[in-house]
C-alpha cells in the first residue's frame, strides 16, 4: 500500500514536473510573442544603453585595434552581397565612376561627394573587429572618411538627433517598401573618432560583397548598425517615420537599436 | 543562528524530523530562486543565441574551418536534412535529432544547433532570445550582487572556505558521500568540504560568466579592453562563456540529486521556510 502510494506521488511529481516544463515552454513562446512581455524586456535594452554610455560617453572610449597579423583571411560578408537594385548595378558597372554620396537632412549645407571627393576629406584608418549579432567576429582593415568632420563640414542644425544611412539594397521583398535596408546612429555615435565612412577594406577598394562603394563603421556597435552600400545620409530629429519606426532595417524586425551588445 | 527547538515529529520518514535549526534567511532563499529562475531562463535564450552560430573558436577571429565545437546539418540531394553532425576539435559525431539538425513543429528534420525544447523561444528567433537573455542576465547581476553583498555584511563568506584540515580531508569526505552518508548531528551544522567548494566553485563560475558575456560586447570592450586581453580574445570569451554554462548545468543537476538523495522534503522546506532538520549521529548519542 505504501509502496503504491510513494511510486503514484512520485509518478504525479514527474507528472507535474514534465507538464509544468511543456507549459513552461509553450509559455515563453506565448510571452515572447505577447507585446507586454517585449515591452518588460525591452527595458533590459534601455539598462544596458543607459550604463554603457555612461561607461563610454565621458571616455570617448576607441574600441581595440588589431596589428596586420590579425587580420582576417577572408571577411565573412553578410545580409546583402551583391545587390540587384536596378540603381545600384549601374552604379557598380560604371564602376562608382558617376555615384555619389548625398549628404543632406537638417544641415545648412547639403552636400554631394564623388568617392574622388570623400577620398578629399580627413580619413582614419583602423584594423578592427566586426562582431556579427549572430556570435561571430572577423578582423579587417578599413579606411574611410571620418563622419564626425563630414557633418561638420555640412553645418548640422541643432535640432538634428539622429544619422539615417540610407543604402541601395533590399534585403527583403514587402509590398510596403521597408525591406530596405536602413540605419540610425546618434550623435554620440557619429562623432565618435572611429566612426567612418569606408571605402577601402584591406588596403584595397570596398569590394562589393563588404559594401561597396560605401559602407559605415561604427565599432563599439554590432556589425549590423554597419550599413553597408550606404547612397545618402540625412540629419534627422527622430527616426519614428523611417520604416516601421524603430530606426533600422534589423530593428524593425526584433533587435535592438542600441547595438553595443 | 541556530535557533533549536526539539520537535518530535513521528510521521511518515520523508517528514524532516530531528533538531530543528534556522539554516537560510529569507534573503538567501529569495536569491536562491530568483537565481534559480534567471539560469533556466539564460541557458535556454543563450542556447537560442547560439543557434544563430552553432560553432566556437579561439582568440578574437573566427576561424571558420577551424572551430573548437561546431554544430552542422548534412543535406541530401534534394535539399532535405538527413543527418546532424556535431564536430568537437576536429572529431565529427553523428548526433541527429540533438544537435546539428533536430525535428522542428512540423515533425520536419531540420538544420538547428539545439532543439527546440531547450531554446527560448522553441523556434528559431535570435532577436527574441537575446531580448530574455539580456533582460534575466540584468536579473541575475542585481540578484547575485544582493546576495554577494549579504554574503561580506553578514561574514558569511567564511561558510564557504574550507580550511586547511577540511581539504585534506576531501578524499574521506568523497568516500562518505560515495556511500550516501551524510553529515549528522553537529557535523551538519555548517556545510562540509565538498558543500563548501561546490558553492563556492558556482560564485567563481557565475561572475566568469558575467564577465565573459561582457567581453562579447564590443561596447563594453571599448570601455575595458582588458577584459579582452583577460580571457585571450572575444571568441575565446564566447567558447568559455559556453563551457562554464554547462559547467552549472553539471553543478545543477549534482545539485537536485543531491537534493533528492540527502532529505528531499527537509532540503525543501529549509530552502522555502529556512528551517531545517538536523537528524543526530547515532554514534554520538
Amino acid at each position: 500500500m505504501k509502496r503504491e502510494a510513494v511510486l503514484s506521488r512520485r509518478q504525479i511529481l514527474a507528472r507535474v514536473a514534465l507538464g509544468g516544463a511543456a507549459l513552461g515552454l509553450a509559455g515563453c513562446d506565448r510571452l515572447s510573442n505577447s507585446t507586454q512581455t517585449r515591452s518588460v524586456l525591452d527595458a533590459a535594452e534601455t539598462l544596458t544603453r543607459t550604463v554603457q554610455r555612461a561607461l563610454l560617453a565621458p571616455r570617448d572610449a576607441l574600441a581595440p585595434e588589431y596589428g596586420p597579423a590579425d587580420i582576417s583571411p577572408s571577411f565573412k560578408p553578410n545580409g546583402s552581397v551583391d545587390p540587384d537594385d536596378p540603381d545600384y548595378v549601374q552604379a557598380r558597372d560604371e564602376r562608382f565612376i558617376n555615384w555619389k554620396l548625398d549628404i543632406g537632412g537638417l544641415v545648412d549645407r547639403p552636400m554631394q561627394l564623388s568617392l574622388a571627393e570623400l577620398g578629399q576629406m580627413p580619413a582614419r584608418t583602423q584594423t578592427t573587429r566586426h562582431d556579427c549579432v549572430e556570435g561571430w567576429s572577423c578582423i579587417g582593415k578599413w579606411k574611410g572618411a571620418l563622419l564626425g568632420q563630414l557633418l561638420t563640414a555640412a553645418g548640422l542644425k541643432p535640432s538634428a538627433g539622429y544619422i539615417a544611412f540610407y543604402c541601395a539594397d533590399t534585403l527583403e521583398q514587402t509590398l510596403d517598401g521597408t525591406g530596405k535596408y536602413y540605419e540610425t546612429i546618434d550623435l554620440i555615435d557619429a562623432f565618435h573618432p572611429q566612426t567612418i565612412l569606408a571605402y577601402e577594406m584591406n588596403d584595397k577598394p570596398l569590394p562589393v560583397a563588404n559594401g561597396a562603394p560605401l559602407r559605415l563603421r561604427v565599432e563599439r556597435q554590432l556589425g549590423y548598425k554597419m550599413a553597408k552600400y550606404v547612397m545618402r545620409l540625412e540629419a534627422i530629429e527622430s527616426f519614428d517615420k523611417l520604416g516601421r519606426g524603430r530606426g533600422g532595417f534589423w530593428e524593425d524586425r526584433g533587435y535592438e537599436w542600441y547595438a553595443g551588445i | 543562528m541556530s535557533s533549536a527547538s526539539e520537535a518530535s515529529v513521528n510521521v511518515a520518514p520523508a517528514v524532516p524530523r530531528g533538531r530543528m535549526i534556522y539554516r537560510h534567511t529569507l534573503l538567501v532563499r529569495v536569491t536562491h530562486w530568483i537565481n534559480a529562475i534567471c539560469l533556466a531562463v539564460l541557458l535556454m535564450s543563450g542556447l537560442q543565441i547560439f543557434n544563430a552560430h552553432p560553432a566556437l573558436y579561439r582568440g578574437n577571429r573566427s576561424e571558420f574551418d577551424k572551430p573548437l565545437l561546431a554544430m552542422t546539418a548534412q543535406q541530401d540531394g534534394g535539399g532535405s536534412v538527413t543527418k546532424g553532425v556535431t564536430t568537437i576539435l576536429g572529431e565529427s559525431f553523428t548526433t541527429t535529432g540533438v544537435l546539428g539538425a533536430s525535428r522542428d513543429e512540423s515533425g520536419q528534420l531540420s538544420e538547428r544547433g539545439f532543439p527546440g525544447w531547450i531554446t527560448i523561444p522553441s523556434y528559431q528567433d535570435l532577436a527574441t532570445g537575446r531580448r530574455w537573455h539580456f533582460f534575466f542576465a540584468w536579473l541575475l547581476v542585481l540578484n547575485g550582487a544582493v546576495y554577494v553583498a549579504n554574503l561580506f555584511v553578514r561574514r558569511h563568506l567564511k561558510d564557504f572556505l574550507p580550511s586547511g584540515r577540511e581539504l585534506r580531508s576531501i578524499p574521506e569526505s568523497i568516500w562518505e558521500h560515495l556511500r550516501l552518508h551524510f553529515p549528522k548531528g553537529d557535523a551538519a551544522l555548517h556545510y562540509n568540504v565538498l558543500q563548501k567548494l561546490a558553492y563556492l566553485s558556482v560564485i567563481v563560475a557565475l561572475l566568469i560568466l558575467v564577465l565573459t558575456g561582457l567581453t562579447m560586447s564590443p561596447g563594453i570592450d571599448a570601455a575595458f579592453p582588458w577584459l579582452v586581453s583577460l580571457f585571450g580574445g572575444r571568441q575565446s570569451a564566447r567558447t568559455i562563456h559556453f563551457i562554464i554554462a554547462f559547467y552549472l548545468v553539471g553543478f545543477v543537476v549534482v545539485h537536485i540529486v543531491m537534493v533528492l538523495i540527502s532529505g528531499f522534503l527537509n532540503n525543501m522546506i529549509s530552502m522555502v521556510t529556512g528551517r531545517y532538520a538536523i537528524e543526530e549521529d547515532r554514534h554520538e548519542a
